[in-house]
């Protein structure tokens, strides 16, 4: 089982939910128990079983979910938040700047930030920067068009950081406004 | 960064570079995530090592991700990895008793 911890982070990202996640999980393990027939000795075994996952949560959980599907991601600008807290007139000018930026994001922001992605941004970026997939690899396990999984990407990584700049921001971990005090 | 990008593009005027930091940050996810041929790789590759901003930028970026990545990790409980092994034993039982 040396893929459950990236799978149950994975589940739980997706599902934001520590009892669905671990359901989605175990479904998963089942699924790829009883289908270990159809894969393909020498295909990549780590991407067959997030392929289960992503498709399991999509068609189950996603489905009984009650709110109304967002679809898309508001536009942001690229390099939002090295704008914000890296260069001139960031957080703080100085060697460490940019560090001390990063240590804003806390686990507990980073994975919040995350899961206010809608599903198809939010799966998209999880699978490249955090589980590490590539492209390719991603349009295989999510069934859309290697155009579309780069687009998703691309605007989910601008969105989080929207995302995680904010809501570091409403946790006082960085100032709200982009030109904080210069020691 | 307007004022970088004009800054910079005063800069390729006199060394007749072929990139400009609008397109460099433009394709800077591609870069990162490797999925450029490699005459572009290294053509944004030698921007991004002239182009203090834009360097500082790439740098800024692949350690957000980074730092992304690690932050999402989450302990696994270890009462779903053993709920996992019964449910898998007891679907094994039920294939074995079937033949």
């Amino acid at each position: 089982m040396e893929f459950m911890p990236g799978l149950y982070s994975a589940a739980l990202r997706m599902t934001r939910n520590a009892a669905d996640a671990e359901d989605l999980v175990q479904e998963t393990y089942l699924k790829a128990y009883r289908s270990y027939g159809s894969f393909q000795e020498g295909t990549n075994l780590r991407a067959w079983l997030y392929r289960i996952l992503t498709n399991t949560y999509i068609n189950s959980y996603r489905a009984a979910r009650r709110r109304p599907e967002v679809t898309d991601v508001e536009d942001v600008e690229d390099l939002y938040l090295y704008k914000r807290m890296a260069g001139p007139g960031g957080i703080r000018a100085g060697r460490s700047a940019e560090d001390e930026a990063l240590d804003a994001f806390t686990d507990d922001v980073v994975k919040s930030a995350l899961e206010e992605l809608p599903d198809a941004f939010r799966i998209a970026v999880l699978l490249a920067d955090v589980e590490g997939f590539s492209y390719k690899e991603i349009s295989e396990i999510t069934d859309v068009p290697i155009g579309t999984v780069m687009s998703r990407i691309h605007r989910g990584r601008r969105a989080l950081q929207k995302a995680l700049h904010d809501t570091a921001a409403a946790r006082g971990l960085v100032g709200s406004t982009s030109g904080a005090s210069v020691e | 960064m307007a004022e970088d990008a004009k800054t910079s593009g005063n800069a390729e005027a006199l060394f007749g570079k072929t990139m400009d930091c609008h397109e460099a940050v433009h394709q800077l996810y591609h870069f990162l995530d490797g999925q450029l041929t490699e005459e572009r790789r290294s053509q944004i590759a030698e921007h991004l090592n002239y182009c203090a901003p834009c360097g500082g930028a790439a740098e800024f970026e692949a350690e957000l991700r980074l730092v992304i990545a690690n932050r999402c990790k989450d302990h696994v409980p270890e009462a779903l990895i053993r709920r996992i092994a019964t449910a898998i034993d007891e679907e094994s039982r039920q294939h074995d008793g079937e033949r």
